[in-house]
């Protein structure tokens, strides 16, 4: 067992974890934040994306010890009070998630891509998400939701 | 609908979307209880081989390892095939566990049961399994041939059913039309890749004798029925929830192996049982779809207008039938004739047993492969009489129609109404725009050539008359049952017998209920997805749920407003005859101001203080729905391409679907369900393959070789779902649009591409066309060295 110290949504916890367990089953099973899916054993599918020191990680690719010392964000923390953040709101009013399995993940990823590119052309926000599969939505809803969320026309071009 | 349409039609935002998108939702990976112990499959590196013993110990002697099971120490049954299409049908024996011969790679011997979930996986390794290997054989061709290693030795033969639809016309257009083509095409096995896999839960009391299961399923209802035989655990003591359900696309449409030991070690041990399934474990053990091969023959006159189109059909089942298997391309042998009306029909498939995954429903459902044939030979026939795709099809649609109408398939469609869908799939397409500048391409000789792709098409959906089911040799019937309860504070509960994963029922269904009852989408509370609340039910396959479904609900509002208008006639003392259901309310004829809510009623049925002679307090109704046709959605998809004739590579540079899909209650949901079929139809057309080596190993096994396309490569969709034909098979006049993007566009697009480069003299280049495919196709018609990959 090795033990870690890490910040997960604001708040401190000390535990002491097996060398192999990866972040994602840490946050699971552990810290019971169920929010972070897990779809693939490949770092395919991206459901699992989370923030790390505010990038987005495929937490099924990060050992929960590779985050000691460091801060995460899940989806558990993107609402506030109950109150949907407006890229979750966006999401919600461009009919961006079906079954909602790829959906943590995805606005993991697309919250870290606005903070380094707040006025994206569609083509990328498509590359943006190259590594986030949703087999429900087409895509095309989602990426309405997020060029909505940073104020982007539909189809915005360069 | 006699109420104020207020919602329906409306693009009403979803109430599921909250938990979903804060991380609140509960699908099966986050249930966990207090003495759970979990599941680990034994899967051998085998695809064909003789067991000739497995060794559990050192599994056995692990930390944390509670048990390890073999095929005979649960005392499972067999697991369930409903399906028997034909009297002749041989049915291989399929168990949980297999004790004789590993048939493919999915096929587990053993299962471990540990502490952990990292306990049970690393004991499965430690099992020792000595087998002896056998040929495998996973070609369709090969394994139909004579010789070929038997995967059933009982059986006697790989080829285990032979379904003949056979024919309606004169079958003699065939030799003596003016104008016949014959096309093979050859469709490969998908994955259908849910991003959640599979995953269960089962639990129980033993000394009570009952259990629960809880399954990552599209059909709680159908999985507790035939685990209850499975199990031995008498019905009225099991129940199974499905929870929040990741994606199903007709995978989760079964019933598995490891629901089936779940429950069986759950009763044995006395304690929670949880097992979820890996990616690695998904490619293998979750049926696939597709994989079928059709020789296809098309009998025209000289202007092209059908007289007869005939499809035989070689189909893959895999190593084993799953719920459904057989069925699977049966289902699609009632649409060969599309929108078309051909006077002559031959239908006929044989089905054939391979070392692979079983194949089963996966979205659409013997239909797209169906409308792919129908729709790449409607390509064919235009090129050999020369007429333009657009025209060849326009001139072969049948008239509309708006009551149920024979068709040559046997059956009759509820209502059509083609030509519109055409004009105005080509409308936004630019259709005459497009195909100049593809003249302009072609006429500079330029290396990317614009391809121009058509599809039109009809589906049968709405499964369905439980008459036609029993008549097809289906187990079970497809009806589906809702029940209403108007609570005394003027909520509303709605439990329905469908089940979705990610199709919107909550919202949807809601929308009925507020229109029908007069009462707002925020007061309904839809539940769903458990046979102990909700019993009637037949679950979320085939695009049945709204046309099935959702009828159910409006016969039980029907039922729930008799009642209440004989409860609001005794108060407002009037004759029932007097009131008038109107905005919402029943409404005294002539005063309207006179008048009783929905809600109203509910609280005077609650506390019953009052009620006429006769009347049971408690307002609530429950209806079952058997629909008398299937529903029939049809439409018109335009496919433009780009295609680099130098690498063979392939972009879509406009999509359009336009879809009939009768009445839509929400718009944006339709929309929603066109976008995502569009998309899988798409990465069928040009990315995704199951592919196997000679050893018969799946080398398209992971996310990172299997290519489900991401939002880089699926283009932006242009829909319309304007036209609404009204289905005359029920008094919603909804058809269902769950499937339809997935079976009009995969032609379309391979009409495309396929037109991008017939000026070089291609025909065909192959599902899916990658551009190696495409590359070789293109190289083949210069003359030069390449052929067909």
């Amino acid at each position: 067992m090795t033990h870690v110290s890490l910040t997960v949504n604001g708040e401190q916890h000390e535990a002491d974890v097996e060398p192999r367990t990866l972040l994602v089953y840490f946050l699971r099973e552990d810290l019971g934040l169920t929010g972070t899916n897990v779809g693939c054993d490949t770092s395919s599918c991206g459901a699992c994306t989370v923030h790390l020191d505010g990038e987005s990680v495929k937490s099924c690719t990060v050992l929960a010890v590779q985050a000691d010392g460091r801060e995460v964000t899940t989806i558990e923390a993107m609402a506030t009070d109950g109150e949907l953040s407006p890229l979750q709101d966006a999401f919600h009013r461009h009919h961006g998630l079906q079954c909602g399995y790829c959906t943590p993940g995805m606005i993991m990823a697309a919250s870290s891509f606005l903070k380094e590119n707040p006025a994206p052309t569609e083509e990328e926000v498509r590359e943006a998400l190259e590594g986030n599969l949703c087999r429900c939505t087409g895509y095309q809803n989602i990426v309405e939701s997020i060029l909505d969320a940073a104020g982007q026309p539909s189809g915005a071009r360069a | 609908m006699v109420a104020t349409e207020r919602f329906i039609g409306q693009p009403v935002l979803r109430k599921e979307d909250p938990d979903l998108l804060t991380g609140q939702a509960r699908y099966i990976d986050d249930w966990t209880m207090p003495g759970m112990v979990w599941m680990a499959m034994v899967r051998p590196p085998y695809v064909h081989a003789t067991i000739d013993g497995i060794d559990t110990s050192a599994a056995a002697a692990l930390p944390g390892v509670v048990a390890v099971y073999t095929a005979d120490d649960l005392g499972l049954g067999a697991l369930p095939f409903v399906w028997p299409i034909t009297e002749d049908i041989k049915v291989p024996v399929h168990h949980a566990l297999s004790n004789d011969k590993i048939r493919f790679a999915g096929d587990a011997v053993a299962v471990v049961v540990a502490e952990t979930r990292e306990q049970a996986v690393d004991a499965a390794e430690t099992v020792a399994v000595r087998a002896t290997e056998l040929p495998a054989v996973t070609d369709l061709e090969a394994a139909a041939a004579d010789g070929a290693p038997l995967i059933h030795e009982d059986l006697g033969t790989n080829v285990t059913v032979h379904w003949v639809h056979g024919g309606g016309g004169d079958q003699g257009v065939f030799d003596t039309a003016p104008v016949i083509v014959t096309e093979r095409y050859v469709q490969p096995r998908l994955i259908p890749n849910a991003i959640e896999p599979r995953g269960c839960l089962a639990y129980g009391v033993q000394s009570m004798g009952e259990y629960t299961l809880v399954s990552s399923t599209q059909i709680p209802h159908i999985v507790k029925v035939t685990l209850s035989g499975v199990t031995g655990i008498p019905e009225q003591s099991l129940r199974v929830i499905a929870p929040d359900v990741g994606g199903g696309f007709g995978s989760k449409l079964n019933v598995y192996a490891e629901e089936a030991l779940a429950l069986g070690i759950a009763k044995k041990l006395g304690r929670p049982v949880k097992w979820i399934e890996e990616r690695g474990e998904n490619y293998v053990a979750t049926i696939h779809g597709r994989g079928v091969l059709h020789d296809v023959t098309l009998a025209a006159d000289e202007d092209g207008k059908l007289l007869g189109m005939k499809f035989v059909e070689l189909a893959d089942m895999g190593a084993y039938y799953q719920l459904l298997t057989p069925g699977i391309p049966e289902l699609g042998g009632w649409v060969y004739m599309g929108p078309y009306d051909p006077q002559a029909y031959w239908y006929e498939f044989r089905g054939v047993v391979t070392n692979t995954t079983p194949t089963d429903a996966y979205r659409g459902a013997g239909r797209p492969e169906a409308t792919y044939v129908v729709e790449r030979g409607m390509d064919a026939l235009a090129r050999k009489v020369g007429k333009d795709p657009a025209e060849i099809r326009r001139i072969n649609l049948h008239p509309p129609f708006d009551e149920a109408t024979p068709f040559i398939c046997g059956l009759s469609v509820d209502s059509g109404n083609f030509e519109p869908l055409l004009d105005k799939a080509l409308e936004l397409v630019g259709y005459d725009a497009m195909r100049a500048e593809q003249q302009a391409r072609r006429d500079r000789g330029d290396a990317k050539q614009l391809g121009i792709g058509l599809s039109t098409y009809i589906e049968m959906c709405g499964l369905a008359p439980s008459n036609i089911l029993g008549a097809l040799r289906y187990a079970a019937g497809g009806w589906d049952g809702a029940t209403i309860e108007c609570l005394p504070l003027g909520e509303v509960i709605l439990k329905t017998g469908t089940s979705p994963h990610g199709q919107g029922h909550e919202t949807s269904w809601a929308q009925i209920v507020a229109d029908g009852l007069g009462v707002d989408p925020d007061k309904v509370t839809v539940l769903h997805g458990d046979t102990m609340i909700t019993p009637l039910g037949m679950d979320t396959y085939g695009s049945r749920s709204l046309s099935v479904g959702g009828v159910a609900i409006h016969f039980a509002m029907e039922k729930v407003k008799e009642k209440a208008r004989t409860i609001a006639a005794h108060e407002l003392e009037v004759a029932e005859d007097d009131l008038e259901w109107s905005d919402g309310s029943f409404r005294v004829k002539g005063a309207p101001e006179k008048a009783r809510t929905i809600p109203e009623v509910a609280l005077s049925a609650w506390h019953a203080h009052a009620l006429p002679d006769g009347v049971e307090p408690s307002l609530h109704a429950t209806a079952v729905y058997d629909p008398k046709n299937f529903t029939w959605p049809s439409g018109a998809h335009a496919c433009v391409v780009e295609v680099d004739t130098e690498t063979g590579r392939t972009e879509i540079v406009k999509y359009v679907a336009v879809d009939d899909c009768g009445t839509v209650i929400n718009p944006m949901i339709v929309e929603g369900q066109v976008h995502g079929g569009v998309a899988q139809g798409v990465a069928e057309a040009l990315y995704e393959e199951a592919i196997y080596d000679e050893a018969g190993n799946l080398m398209t096994s992971s996310m990172t070789q299997y290519l489900i396309p991401s939002a880089v490569e699926i283009p932006r969709m242009i829909t319309d779902n304007s036209q609404e034909t009204p289905s005359s098979t029920n008094p919603l006049g909804v058809k269902g649009i769950g499937e339809a993007g997935t079976i009009a566009s995969p032609p379309a697009v391979i009409n495309a591409v396929v037109d991008a480069v017939s000026h070089l003299g291609v025909t065909e280049v192959g599902k899916p066309a990658s551009p190696e495919r495409v590359w070789r196709a293109i190289r083949e018609a210069r003359g030069g060295e390449g052929g067909s990959a």
